[in-house]
């Protein structure tokens, strides 16, 4: 408990707070090349599948799977006027709660929070979840080295896609 | 002459359908994909008559595994028993009917209903309940958990019937029996399915996911995004062999579209996608196929792609990666799909991961490809709200030329099949291509 009250995790918590709900910010205004600089060059962004919520895309199929590549892939994708389950573009909006800072080991932080992301098109879907990352300290604030989103739904019902960015 | 003119004891299916072969028009009433009484008789005439895939053999390899789904509303669990022999059950305790078995999936030697504790065996005997004695002598022996009418497997695939008069499966498979050995045979230690799987509803007719996977016509409009990407990696192999390729009738309504794929395979067929590095292993893949299967069928494994219907609701897709599909019907407007992929059991590491990727990259709902689909199905069926004012849907396309990988033959083999065993009459022959050879004067 006297851990968590200490300044400086403090300071940490809400430094990390302030850097995911940017990020939220810039997703749900669909500014998503700022979103894309958000990453370091060997980043990934990871979505398990909903029945294997811990596996991991090198032996399970998951949902998501992208390199830095094809997270800017994704990006050009959703621009291109041509991702058509997202032309045009839903509504979004995400809340994300109960962040905390589970270590640093070195310049590395990690980090667990629960989200929801409404996404609102003809309806209102609910992606419900937990994000895990691992940020980097860089002198230009956090950047995102990996970026993981566990559903907790059974299944994408009725949801049918994950065609945003969760 | 029309389909109206067959003198068919029952019209369930026909009505729908305008087969005019002289004209070189084909046409599907949109009610089809509308009307609840539609969907009743198909559960009737086709959900109960056919054999429907349940699961696979590397789902429950060993005695005790069990998966739990539910087909056609039906709870079911299937099970390798301690005998090592797999048995289908109707999920629901013979005493007062809760579930026995309880997870999606699992190991177990025992299933003890947790209501009353009546315990069964993976053979689905009764072997204990509390106080016994508050029952006649001989009473468990009459409470087994009952068994699905039709069970059995091919090629590692099971399937069930709710039907007892069903004709056996192999008869049943007909022609797909060809297009599923191509797709296995691909392995060398057999195929597994993988954990994970893609599991998700669309606000569509179940039949719009089963003509979307027949359909070549709408992939370069459709899916130019990921297209683009390939392109953007440096990747892309363009299809060159139209002609001659495309659809195909299997018999009892199963269907297949087979061309030149235009993109990369890890079984095994090289693309920029997959990496310089990876060129010599898949070089290697295809010489063991060479090896293996001759010239001919080892290119015909590896360069092409196949989309297969089993009638009436599995989808095999063997594309960037190898998907497994099934579609449940829950009402006219709406359906659940269960996809897996399929993947060789000696594939490992760097080799298993590409396959994944290539998977989840264009297949699967969060990829670049299959997010529009669901897209395109979703809005027809919002299309169709116009009905009866805009009454028909043309799958014309194809009907008056040798088919070709973007034409719908396939189609429409799959919808006289379905009007067939609406009607309750025998699935009509293949037909003749074309269809209507002399110039269509519409």
């Amino acid at each position: 408990m006297t851990e968590a009250l200490r300044d400086d995790r403090i300071e940490l918590r809400l430094a990390v707070e302030e850097f995911l709900y940017h990020e939220a910010a810039l997703l749900d205004e669909w500014r998503l090349d700022d979103w894309l600089e958000l990453f370091t060059p060997d980043a990934r962004y990871v979505v398990p599948s909903t029945d294997v919520p811990d596996g991991d895309g090198s032996q399970t199929l998951v949902l998501i799977q992208d390199d830095f590549q094809r997270i800017g892939g994704r990006v050009a994708r959703l621009k291109s006027r041509r991702a058509h389950r997202e032309f045009p573009s839903s509504r979004t909006r995400r809340m994300i709660s109960n962040i905390r800072v589970l270590r640093c080991v070195g310049d590395e932080v990690e980090v667990t929070a629960n989200f929801v992301v409404y996404r609102i098109r003809r309806g209102v879907n609910e992606y419900i979840g937990r994000y895990l990352y691992t940020l980097v300290r860089t002198d230009d604030g956090f950047r995102i080295r990996s970026r993981r989103a566990e559903l907790d739904l059974e299944a994408l019902d009725p949801h049918g896609t994950v065609s945003i960015i969760l | 002459m029309t389909a109206r003119s067959n003198e068919a004891a029952s019209d369930g299916g026909s009505r729908y359908i305008d087969d005019d072969r002289e004209r070189g028009v084909f046409r599907v009433d949109r009610a089809t994909m509308t009307s609840p009484e539609v969907f009743e008789l198909e559960q009737r005439q086709i959900f109960d008559e056919c054999w429907l895939y349940f699961g696979h053999d590397s789902e429950i390899a060993k005695p005790g595994d069990y998966v739990r789904r539910i087909v056609v509303g039906r709870p079911l669990f299937l099970v390798r028993g301690s005998d090592g022999s797999v048995r289908c059950f109707y999920n629901t305790c013979p005493h007062r009917g809760a579930e026995v078995c309880r997870e999606e999936r699992g190991n177990a030697k025992r299933f003890t209903c947790f209501y009353h504790a009546w315990t069964f065996d993976t053979s689905g005997s009764l072997l204990t309940m509390p106080d016994e004695e508050g029952y006649g002598e001989g009473f468990k022996e009459t409470c087994s958990l009952t068994t699905v009418p039709k069970l059995d497997s091919y090629r590692g695939f099971w399937f069930i019937s709710f039907n007892h008069r069903a004709e056996p499966l192999h008869d049943y498979l007909d022609g797909a029996k060809e297009y599923l050995d191509l797709v296995v045979d691909q392995a060398e230690e057999g195929m597994r399915i993988l954990p994970g799987t893609n599991e998700y509803a669309v606000k569509a007719n179940w039949k719009l996911m089963v003509e979307n996977s027949l359909d070549g016509y709408h992939g370069l409009p459709l899916h130019q995004t990921y297209f683009a990407y390939v392109k953007s990696l440096g990747g892309g192999i363009s299809g060159t062999n139209l002609v001659g390729e495309g659809g195909r009738e299997l018999g009892h309504g199963h269907v297949v579209l087979e061309g030149e794929a235009p993109y990369g395979r890890p079984i095994a067929r090289w693309d920029h996608l997959f990496g310089e590095d990876s060129q010599d292993e898949i070089a290697a893949i295809r010489a063991r196929l060479v090896d293996a299967y001759g010239e001919d069928r080892a290119s015909r494994m590896a360069d092409n792609f196949r989309n297969l219907i089993i009638f009436p609701n599995l989808m095999i897709n063997d594309i960037t990666a190898i998907t497994v599909r099934y579609v449940e019907p829950l009402a006219a407007n709406l359906m659940r799909v269960r996809a897996w992929a399929l993947a060789p059991r000696e594939e490992t590491g760097q080799r298993l991961q590409r396959r994944i990727d290539s998977y989840l990259t264009f297949i699967g709902p969060g990829g670049f490809a299959s997010p529009d689909d669901v897209e395109a199905l979703e809005s027809c069926q919002v299309g169709f709200r116009a009905h009866p004012n805009v009454q028909w849907s043309d799958i014309s396309r194809g009907m008056t030329r040798m088919p070709t990988v973007i034409d719908e033959v396939q189609v429409r083999a799959y919808w006289r099949a379905w009007a067939a065993r609406m009607d309750g009459r025998p699935i009509p022959p293949p037909v003749e291509w074309p269809e209507t050879p002399i110039p269509a004067h519409r």
